[in-house]
């Protein structure tokens, strides 16, 4: 399904109910009539609900956002590279989601947690951004920007939303970057790297940012290299590499490369 | 069936012997199985579903298609709880006489595709336990899929397999349509006829292999001269 969900194997927690409902789902867990056999000895007086599985506190069990996502900060402007894949539980949704969000010609969003929520909100933050524009004449800054999609979703704190975002943009004050997430977090910062995959495309990044000075060249190729073995090494990352680069005209995609290219091309040049 | 299950949610071992008190909550999903299938080429669009209407053991009916025509060049298919497929459509075709009427002309599959992915946020806490596929023709006459999860989720695409079915019949599109890992092989662009009769092979497969997909094949071809419907029998054990 387009985007069955950027990361948790139901982009809303179904609870007790899709667990029983999951088609798809090999047929070893399914216990049609609702009843559930759990075990205990017969002495027990509690009474197990019907979806029990005798893990009570496990139920709500916290999945890695799976994806890649970064962005960083260097001479000339914002490099933004993330990966494309979409996974429901172990099964590949789609290898080809956009989780680049195009807000506007200077201001770009990334996705990483629940698809629908990540595009919906980002949507209504372009929306917003307009409205800014119109009253005041001029074009919102970044910070104000990742501002008002921190307090849009802050009012959802606690009821299941699950968004971590970059906003990256160029404003007056020359590049900017802002992590905002679900939990209510609005950080600003010259890297960040979002998903399961992103310890991985810390370490690339980090080793490659040590040469203070890069040209756009090498720094699209410092993302790219990043998000491909952040690809290589964690099972829900993977697909195609999108690289955006944002600078004082605006954003422009720079590629995008299916992974197994990159796959041959490094191999090639390590030869 | 023999093989003894006995694997919980999370692969521990349960165990049969709980003879006490359980308490069973009402759930406000069930799931009516059936498969749905799109497909976008040069000029048509291809919407095809199975007609069975299932619920945990039985069936509850064997003609009962999954692909509802909400313009002259829109068909959706929706699978999953049938009665939120039910209200979900009801709700689309209201939305679309009413932009008929603000604004004097029908809509088109991308605006269909982006308003139902503000319906189905719209439940975003008590979402819709539908699978949407729509399959159509935008605004230049070329073929156009989207596919939706569902909380409203969605992308365009070539070609998308969604419901019970989907983790069998998607890895053979990505084949067969997108030429997925073959090597040396002419990418010819997908005729008609040849997109028809791949469908129907891939759900002939599906109801091989997958007890919610079977009985009939209701096939929706939607060109520039109108939507054609087709119906194929299929495996009904």
């Amino acid at each position: 399904m387009a985007l069955a969900n950027v990361l948790q194997s139901e982009s809303v927690d179904f609870s007790n109910y899709g667990r029983k409902c999951r088609g798809f789902s090999s047929s070893l867990y399914e216990t049609e009539l609702g009843l559930e056999s759990v075990g205990g000895d017969n002495l027990s007086f509690a009474v197990r609900t019907a979806c029990s599985d005798g893990d009570g506190p496990e139920r709500k069990i916290q999945f890695l956002h799976g994806t890649t996502t970064l962005a960083f900060k260097f001479q000339h402007g914002v490099i933004v590279a993330v990966d494309s894949r979409a996974t429901a539980g172990a099964y590949i949704a789609s290898q080809t989601v956009k989780k680049v969000i195009e807000i506007n010609p200077y201001l770009l969003g990334t996705m990483a947690g629940g698809a629908a929520d990540c595009s919906f909100w980002e949507r209504l933050l372009a929306r917003q951004c307009r409205v800014y524009e119109l009253r005041n004449k001029e074009r919102i800054s970044v910070a104000a920007a990742s501002k008002l999609l921190a307090n849009m979703v802050y009012q959802y704190k606690g009821m299941g939303l699950s968004m971590g975002t970059m906003v990256c943009g160029w404003d007056k004050t020359g590049p900017g970057l802002y992590y905002v997430d679900s939990e209510g977090n609005r950080v600003c910062g010259d890297l960040f790297a979002v998903g399961s995959g992103s310890m991985y495309a810390y370490g690339i990044v980090d080793s490659g940012l040590k040469q203070k000075d890069l040209t756009v060249e090498e720094a699209c190729d410092l993302g790219c290299r990043a998000i491909y073995q952040a690809t290589y090494r964690d099972a829900y990352s993977g697909g195609q590499v999108n690289l955006y680069h944002v600078h004082s005209e605006g954003w422009n995609r720079v590629s995008q490369s299916d992974v197994l290219m990159l796959h041959q091309q490094y191999q090639a040049e390590k030869a | 069936m023999f093989a003894t299950q006995v694997y919980g949610d999370n692969g521990k071992m349960k165990e049969y012997h709980y003879t006490g008190p359980v308490e069973h909550r009402f759930s406000p999903y069930s799931f009516n199985g059936g498969t749905v299938l799109a497909v976008a080429g040069e000029d048509f669009a291809i919407v095809a579903s199975d007609t069975r209407l299932s619920e945990g053991y039985s069936i509850h009916s064997r003609d009962s298609p999954k692909c509802y025509k909400l313009t002259d060049t829109t068909v959706i298919g929706c699978s999953g709880f049938h009665g939120d497929c039910l209200t979900l459509t009801k709700i689309i075709d209201a939305r679309l006489k009413m932009y008929k009427h603000s604004n004097n002309k029908c809509m088109t599959s991308g605006a269909i595709a982006a308003m139902l992915s503000t319906i189905l946020y719209g439940r975003r806490f008590f979402p819709y336990y539908v699978y949407n596929i729509i399959g159509g023709l935008d605004e230049e006459g070329k073929g156009a899929v989207y596919s939706f999860d569902p909380v409203g989720s969605y992308q365009r695409d070539t070609y998308k397999a969604g419901g019970s079915a989907s983790a069998m019949l998607q890895p053979l599109l990505d084949n067969q349509i997108g030429f997925k890992n073959m090597e040396g092989v002419q990418h010819l662009p997908l005729s008609q006829e040849k997109a028809v009769q791949l469908v129907k092979d891939v759900f002939i497969s599906a109801a091989e292999r997958d007890v919610y997909t079977g009985d009939a094949l209701r096939i929706c071809i939607v060109t520039k001269d109108g939507i054609k419907e087709e119906t194929v029998p299929l495996r009904k054990d």
